[in-house]
């Protein structure tokens, strides 16, 4: 597809979870929970409250359809902050000093006086009902190409646990936001970006790592379409096929727009009561729903089940529209009948609601409120489509299609944080922040100085393990065993089920410096780390997997195997070095150094020869 | 206004300015600091009229007086100074909390719009006139909006200055009501429904727990502020509460102590002595704390454990006492008795001619020597009022719990 021709304009934001010792407003630490460990759970109502302006945020209006009840899980690790039951501490400046860090890695000027402003958020995953968020530095430039318009820094929401149900432990960790500015025109190049940029973060080193840590939103628009924001893809792999189902999805939109332009069609405004058709129907939902409306839309039929992304209609749309007001989702004469709809009630239904074959019915079932609302939701959906694309914030779907969310929000939700002091940056204290190497640079350096190839020099620039790695070779350990030990060594254990997240940073460099030392040779290192994992120290873990052996030791051992073997070695002369070797390393079972070994052998061979 | 910064011309809304900088609201909503210098006016922001919707009341529902005097529950952010002030009216709280409208037809004063710090006898004094007034006009309750800081206070002070057939119930809210999780709409409907009760009597409602389900309903002259910013921060000490409103469904139930609607005649007695202390006692406190209230006509000491000072103190005390204050004891247990015949201590305070104030709440002992001081000077009948029960905040017998 020529992206280009089509018009396509794409930004990102980045979120980034940062590994501060404190959350962002409290100090409360910044570790993840698992849900049975919860010691607490209350359940409170939000409500949307007007902006200073008197006005209220569409897209909290939106989420406000429905009164919802929200409950939270508390833990000993969170804190009346997180409760919204504390006014909040000052800002974390451990968390400012990343962020200005990485506003300096891309040439961004830091905000002087920072002011912290409360985003409205009102589906719950804030207990305030509104997400601190502070603007720290503008204008920034990375070399994939892509201006950097802003960084902020945010507190976390909340963890959906399910529906309503949110977990307080993720709440409050300092999250850093890039937004770059809609530079990129390709699926490819969004992606590009994002890699560059998610580098960038964790070249810092103070980033949170795993699943979730990291999410990126996409601002997608297409000549003619609208800016769409898709919300919380996770997975880099995705993003370019997010842009790209996008584009298509914006493209079918705005031919459903030319055609139903053509036919004329209308969206009828004025909902039909048909309860009354479905009282005997074999659907049970409609069967007992106290509510049934229709909608005529005219001009509409074959569009509304028409595919406009994979697995997504203009159908699906609509019924992610009416689903705000509670209702389950809608029926289309598109696409019945079916589930339990009959050929017969579907023409009734026509008939009653006064649509020909050019029109397209659409039903929905709940309480009279719901079912009020949810008419309307799809009214509404349906007058976009005579638009084009309407602007929407939408949520990732598995695959890479997305769903509605809410309207794009306005300007309406940020209003400022009172109970938080502005923070003045100084000259000094940007000018003292070190940016740190890049995890590019880093691999450069290490496949140029260590000799590395390219893909282990990578590996180990983008390891967990790479601060152990660099402690290790300033402390003299050769960077290859050390390299060895840390990347392969330490998989293949975990291949074998052993535990080695219970290896400690120190225990490793213990069993390193010893095989450095000469006290351990380097074949035992996986038993003896095996022996480490399991709970055992590392002195007692050496001495049990391989006590030492002096050299006096090792030269009577090889003098027996030689003795035994004399026919053997008189028969091959020197070229039994290469068989015996073998032996002895069975023999020692990784207690010396291969080196060592061979060297005595050679020596005791000849003497023998 | 536009300034010129990182490089690139900003534009955004000039809001105030903070030290060397301005505080500047841009396009996106955020706020910034900037010098102060590199802003150039290029024009006046448009004026921002607040859209404001017209109150409607329902004439058939029950009246019920709404009275303002500021705090939490009516706070609005100063978007000049940043900071959270009181600034609504009643009309505002009728328009903040939709809900209020479909459960009485409201008539609205606003006496005043401060943070509760700064509640004086004054303003006591006019709560109670204007709460009189609305009582003997026909309101089926009233609703007093007020600080949580002091509401202990006020609530004490209405209690003793007004006789009431009908509930008059003191609200707040622990969290601003410019955030969408405020417990404001919650109190305030509670507190609503509290007032069409069959409750006769001064009482404060608020949270009972974390969660948004249910309100207690305190004793006015029970009941006490104890966590600095908890939603359920209220406890009544020494009882349990009288009632609770459940929410969402906003069912009230009065427990057995409750004193129900109709039971007295409307009364006021407005006098109030204010010149009344409150002194914590501490271990090496100077004896020179308790001179300073040479003068005054009465002087409330919230003591250790039963009831005790210093002797050194007592010294003091004595003099204090002969000169014409007079004293009252009461406990920093807050919770339990006060028994000043166990130790030598207590007998000597006894001696000195303190009055034990037995398990009264420190509070509400210093707004009961006030009114008390406002009726009499007769030292014999200050001592029995303060030892009688005169609205529920003094018991004879002690409850198990704590």
């Amino acid at each position: 597809m020529d992206y280009e021709a089509i018009g396509l304009k794409a930004g990102i934001e980045i979120h980034q979870q940062l590994d501060t010792a404190e959350k962002l407003f409290c100090h409360c630490p910044t570790r993840l929970r698992d849900i049975s460990e919860r010691d607490g759970e209350f359940f409170r109502y939000l409500r949307a409250t007007e902006s200073e302006l008197g006005e209220i945020d569409r897209a909290a209006q939106e989420e406000m359809k429905q009164v919802r009840r929200f409950s939270y899980y508390a833990y000993d690790t969170t804190c009346l902050v997180e409760n919204d039951e504390e006014p909040p501490a000052p800002l974390n400046p451990e968390a400012l000093m990343v962020c200005l860090t990485i506003a300096k890695m891309m040439g961004a000027t830091p905000i002087e006086q920072v002011h912290v402003m409360r985003k409205l958020v009102i589906d719950g995953s804030n207990t305030s009902g509104f997400q601190r968020t502070a603007l720290i530095a503008l204008n920034g430039r990375i070399p994939a190409g892509a201006r950097i318009e802003t960084l902020c820094l945010e507190e976390e929401a909340a963890q959906r646990i399910h529906d309503s149900t949110f977990s307080l432990d993720r709440l409050g960790i300092p999250l850093v936001e890039i937004t770059t500015a809609p530079d990129m025109r390709t699926p490819e190049q969004v992606k590009e970006v994002a890699a560059y940029i998610g580098m960038l973060l964790r070249s810092t080193g103070r980033v949170k790592r795993g699943i979730g840590t990291i999410r990126q939103d996409v601002n997608i628009s297409i000549a003619g379409g609208a800016r769409v924001e898709i919300k919380g893809v996770q997975e880099l792999d995705l993003i370019d096929e997010v842009v790209r189902r996008e584009v298509v999805r914006q493209q079918q939109l705005l031919l459903i727009r030319d055609e139903l332009s053509a036919r004329g069609a209308v969206a009828d405004p004025a909902p039909i009561p048909v309860g009354d058709l479905f009282k005997e129907t074999k659907s049970a939902i409609l069967k007992k729903a106290p509510c049934i409306l229709a909608i005529r839309l005219r001009g509409f039929a074959g569009l509304v089940g028409r595919e406009i992304q994979p697995g997504r209609r203009l159908g699906s749309e609509m019924s992610d529209y009416a689903k705000k007001c509670g209702v389950g989702g809608i029926f289309h004469t598109d696409e019945l009948p079916a589930y339990g709809v009959t050929e017969e009630e579907v023409s009734r239904l026509r008939t009653l609601s006064g649509a020909d074959d050019a029109d397209c019915v659409v039903i929905v079932a709940g309480s009279r409120q719901k079912a009020e609302c949810a008419v309307l939701q799809v009214v509404r959906r349906a007058q976009y489509a005579l638009d084009g694309v309407p602007e929407e914030t939408r949520k990732m779907l598995e695959g890479g299609s997305t769903a509605y969310m809410r309207p794009l929000p306005g300007a309406a939700r940020m209003y400022p944080e009172t109970d938080v002091l502005p923070v003045t940056v100084t000259r000094e204290c940007r000018d003292s922040l070190v940016v740190p190497e890049l995890l590019t640079d880093k691999t450069g350096r290490f496949s140029a100085t260590y000799g590395f190839d390219e893909q282990l020099a990578r590996q180990l620039a983008y390891s967990d393990r790479l601060p152990l790695f660099e402690r290790a070779v300033a402390e003299g350990v050769k960077p290859m065993l050390a390299a060895r030990t840390l990347l392969a060594t330490l998989r293949e254990l975990k291949r074998d089920g052993v535990d080695t997240g219970a290896l400690g940073d120190d225990c490793l460099l213990s069993v390193l410096g010893k095989v450095e030392s000469g006290d351990l040779a380097k074949e035992a290192i996986p038993d003896v780390l095996r022996e480490v994992a399991s709970g055992t120290g590392v002195e007692a873990a050496v001495e049990r997997i391989a006590p030492p052996i002096t050299s006096d030791e090792l030269v009577s051992i090889i003098r027996a195997i030689l003795t035994e073997r004399e026919e053997f070695v008189r028969e091959r002369g020197m070229g039994a070095l290469g068989p015996l070797m073998g032996v002895v390393m069975e023999e020692v079972r990784g207690r010396v150094d291969g080196r060592q070994i061979s060297e005595i052998l050679k020596n005791e061979l000849a003497s023998m020869l | 206004m536009c300034c010129t910064y990182a490089g690139t011309e900003l534009t955004g809304t000039y809001i105030t300015s903070r030290g060397d900088h301005a505080v500047v609201k841009l396009e996106n909503g955020y706020n910034i600091g900037v010098p102060a210098a590199s802003i150039v006016c290029t024009g006046a922001a448009p004026a921002v009229t607040p859209a404001v919707s017209p109150v409607e009341q329902n004439p058939d529902l029950p009246g019920v007086a709404i009275i303002s005097t500021g705090g939490t529950i009516a706070s609005r952010i100063d978007y000049r100074t940043g900071a959270v002030t009181s600034q609504f009216s009643a009309d505002d709280i009728l328009r903040a909390i939709p809900g209020l409208a479909e459960i009485a037809s409201f008539r609205a004063h606003q006496l005043a719009t401060i943070l509760s710090e700064n509640m004086h006898s004054g303003l006591w004094q006019d709560i109670a006139r204007c709460i009189y007034d609305e009582i003997r006009r026909g309101a089926e309750g009233v609703i007093v909006t007020h600080g949580t800081d002091t509401m202990s206070f006020s609530a004490a002070a209405v209690s003793f200055m007004l006789e009431t057939p009908v509930p008059v119930i003191f609200v707040g809210s622990q969290r601003s009501a410019d955030r969408p999780s405020s417990d404001n709409v919650m109190n305030a409907l509670c507190s609503a429904q509290a007032a069409i009760s069959n409750l006769g009597e001064v009482a404060v409602v608020m949270h009972a727990s974390t969660s948004d389900d249910c309100c207690w309903i305190h004793r006015g002259t029970r009941v006490r502020k104890m966590h600095t910013s908890r939603r359920n921060a209220f406890r009544s000490i020494g009882m349990s509460p009288i009632g609770t409103v459940e929410y969402p469904s906003l069912e009230v139930s009065l427990g057995p102590a409750a004193v129900l609607r109709g039971s007295t005649e409307p009364a006021l007695m407005d006098r109030l002595d204010d010149r009344v202390g409150l002194l914590s006692f501490y271990p090496g406190m100077d004896a020179s704390v308790i001179s300073a209230y040479e003068g005054f006509h009465g002087l409330v000491i919230s003591g250790t454990g039963l009831g005790h000072v210093s002797a050194d103190s007592i010294r003091t005390l004595s003099g204090l006492i002969r000169d014409g204050t007079n004293v009252v004891m009461t406990s920093q247990c807050l919770n339990g008795r006060v028994c000043d015949r166990v130790y030598d201590t207590g007998r000597d305070l006894l001696a000195a001619g303190v009055i034990e104030g037995e398990d009264m709440l420190p509070e509400a002992a210093l707004m009961k020597l006030m009114w008390v001081l406002g009726t009499t000077d007769d030292p014999d009948e200050v001592t029995r009022l303060m030892q009688t029960n005169l609205r529920g905040e003094l018991g004879r017998c002690s409850p198990h719990g704590l």
